[in-house]
């Protein structure tokens, strides 16, 4: 039999392991929050900026979180990028945009797409707010928010001077 | 990386979730593993000769002591000894064999080196260092460490 | 050479499960802990170093996220390695050595309970022969272990008297998992695990972090006078690795440690203390024989790595174990072992030194 098959050159050896992931404190508040249609992040001790989705540290400074904060579901794109690969079993059509986005009141940004708006009106600086999905979908994760969509008549804002703004208004924080 | 999740369920209220990880390897054996594996799936047994004449089963592209580079290719028949063994009472899924069985150091006949491999012997009291054994082939071989199914007292 | 020495060692609780605690979190408490203690802040120092396992949690590169407990702001240099800390702790040692650097934080860190640990394991073999086998550690670790018994090195009762020590030290030990009043006898009528080791013959699973701070004798000098402790200087270091194919090596013996151990100058004193990185019992006997240490030497007075083994952290935490007792003036000089793979097939061996 060995005359007619070639010599093993290559070999298929895939590896699965199944694992059960403990979230920590902050992150399961988070997702506890989220699966009520409510957006919590942490707020540092030490420089007083409030991180989102937090995940008990305060990376800046590499301290313990506790402060919890609770935060509106409106954001503003710092970056963005237009996507024309397809995610796998997803409803979601390329092109589609996947943005770097600052929740109102916070200080660290999160990725999430945009979308519910032409892609050419995406710009930095624009102004979104969730789009939830149905309440009786709602798990304990980030997708319960579908995408965030452009707010109507908001235009888009300088985001260098949002963030100092921010920065103002955290300086006011530590101070208080 | 796969990931399935699973319901979430409070625990000393931590969220904790299942998830599959996979990672879908294929790998370039080379001419040495190439030959063993080769020699597998087509029921033999292979060695390569070491810098000092003896015998590595399952051959290395280099000699363990003198890292020199190895080619010779030997025969071997498909009987050993094992040197050591330890005994699996609860085999798990990935084990394929779904009876106890012991995990053996098997020193091929005409070999100076040891393979390691699972020896289906029915109970531990059948286990002894020193004992002779011989491969069961599996029945699809695809020149993988799994075409020696596993051992058996010879 | 530069002298180095360790100045701080912090440790949290080994426990079977950390459950509300991630790995930033356990990371943030061993580091802070081993700061404090030096009244070190982030710019007091100057190299990170540290050492994990990514398919622990089962994520690539989670070793990443652990720098969110580290305060990375400003960037510090950092690095990591895919191994025991104690590797970690040598790359700090030879980047001290160059000279560019004077102090340098080392951290470990292991969170066993997300993934399955016997899987996890075989994922260090070889590829090709091995690990699609998915042999499991305790039973490469039996072969071992039946190997010294025939070979007439090791009996079954040899191995319960390790275990029996082990958890009566770490009743001293308030980190310890494992600890307390076991007879020889008692241990012996316990079932066989994979034969032959029964459960106690294995460490336990262990969810945990911990981190040292070296730095040269000038730093070390002045950072701890006046506080009681001394440095402790690591005044030899040495790892050897043995092949990876189990059944090309001599099971009953560990050239690598020998090695090691001669090169690190264990034999150059007197060995006050050892802690050896022994996850199984029988390979406390294989490790002394090949450092050379006899009865004279108090072996794992914390426990060791059978009273709590924290996956990737447990060598780092040998070293931090014999450094704590000479800091505090218990003893004068020790010798620490750290191991990785399967059966002890990589070694280091570090001497450490109060003067």
């Amino acid at each position: 039999m060995s005359e007619e098959l070639k010599p093993v050159e290559i070999i298929d050896s895939p590896v699965y392991m199944n694992y059960s992931f403990a979230a920590g404190r902050a992150t399961s508040n988070f997702l506890r929050s989220i699966k009520e249609g409510k957006l919590v992040g942490q707020r540092s001790s030490i420089t007083g900026k409030v991180i989102v989705p937090p995940r008990g540290s305060d990376a800046e400074t590499g301290t313990p979180t506790f402060e919890e904060v609770e935060l509106p579901d409106t954001a503003t794109v710092i970056m963005f990028t237009v996507v024309y690969i397809p995610i796998p079993n997803s409803k979601v059509q390329p092109p589609f945009i996947v943005a770097n986005m600052v929740l109102d009141n916070s200080d660290q940004t999160f990725i999430h797409l945009v979308s519910g708006c032409k892609n050419e009106d995406v710009k930095i600086g624009t102004r979104v707010k969730a789009v939830w999905r149905d309440k009786s979908e709602w798990a304990y994760s980030f997708n319960n928010i579908e995408y965030f969509q452009p707010i109507a008549g908001e235009a888009p804002v300088d985001i260098d001077a949002l963030r100092a703004k921010r920065l103002k208004e955290v300086e006011a924080f530590k101070h208080a | 990386m796969a990931n399935s999740p699973a319901s979430a369920q409070h625990d000393d209220d931590v969220l904790r979730d299942g998830f599959e990880l996979g990672f879908t390897y294929t790998r370039s054996v080379g001419p040495v593993i190439g030959a063993f594996l080769t020699g597998l799936r087509d029921g033999k047994i292979v060695g390569i000769k070491g810098s000092n004449g003896k015998v590595i089963c399952p051959p290395t592209e280099y000699d363990p002591q003198t890292s020199e580079e190895l080619s010779e290719i030997v025969n071997l028949p498909s009987t050993g000894t094992v040197k050591t063994w330890s005994w699996i009472s609860q085999p798990h899924k990935k084990h394929i064999l779904t009876q106890p069985f012991a995990w053996a150091l098997i020193q091929i006949d005409g070999a100076d080196t040891s393979l390691l491999h699972k020896v289906d012997a029915g109970s531990e009291a059948n286990m002894k260092t020193g004992m002779k054994v011989k491969v069961r082939w599996a029945d699809d071989r695809r020149g993988f460490i799994t075409d020696i199914a596993c051992f058996e007292p010879a | 050479m530069r002298e180095v020495a360790i100045i701080a060692y912090h440790q949290t609780p080994m426990v079977r499960d950390a459950g509300a605690k991630n790995d930033v979190e356990l990371v943030m408490e061993a580091v802070h802990g081993a700061k404090a203690q030096v009244g070190f802040k982030n710019t007091d120092i100057d190299f990170t170093c540290s050492g994990s396992c990514d398919y622990l949690g089962g994520a690539a590169f989670a070793f990443v996220g652990a720098l969110d407990a580290l305060g990375a702001v400003p960037p510090i240099s950092e690095s990591h390695v895919e191994m025991d800390a104690a590797w970690a702790l040598y790359e700090a040692w030879i980047k001290i050595q160059t000279g560019h650097f004077d102090t340098a934080l080392i951290y470990g860190f292991g969170k066993s309970s997300h993934g399955p640990m016997h899987e996890v394991l075989a994922l260090q073999l070889d590829p090709y022969y091995t690990q699609p086998l998915w042999p499991d550690q305790i039973s490469m670790a039996g072969l071992q272990a039946r190997a010294m018994m025939d070979a007439g090195k090791l009996t079954e009762k040899q191995m319960a008297e390790v275990v029996a020590k082990s958890r009566k030290n770490a009743k001293a030990n308030p980190n310890a998992q494992l600890k307390g009043d076991y007879t020889v006898e008692q241990l012996l009528a316990e079932p066989m695990l994979s034969s032959p080791l029964r459960k106690h013959d294995c460490p336990p699973i262990t969810d945990g972090a911990s981190a040292l701070i070296i730095a040269t004798r000038e730093v070390a000098e002045r950072v701890l006078a006046g506080t009681g402790k001394r440095p402790v200087y690591i005044t030899g270091i040495d790892h050897r690795i043995e092949s990876h194919q189990l059944g090309t090596r001599d099971l009953t013996s560990s050239m690598s440690t020998r090695i090691a151990g001669e090169q690190a100058g264990v034999s150059k004193g007197k060995v006050d203390i050892a802690e050896l990185h022994a996850p199984f019992s029988h390979q406390e006997i294989l490790l002394k024989e090949a450092l050379g240490l006899d009865n004279s030497t108090v072996i794992n007075p914390s426990g060791g790595p059978l009273a709590g083994n924290i996956f990737m952290s447990a060598g780092l935490d040998r070293i931090g174990a014999v450094a704590t007792r000479i800091m505090n003036g218990e003893a004068n000089r020790g010798v620490a072992h750290a191991t990785s793979g399967a059966c002890l097939q990589q070694n280091l061996v570090a001497v450490l030194e109060g003067k």
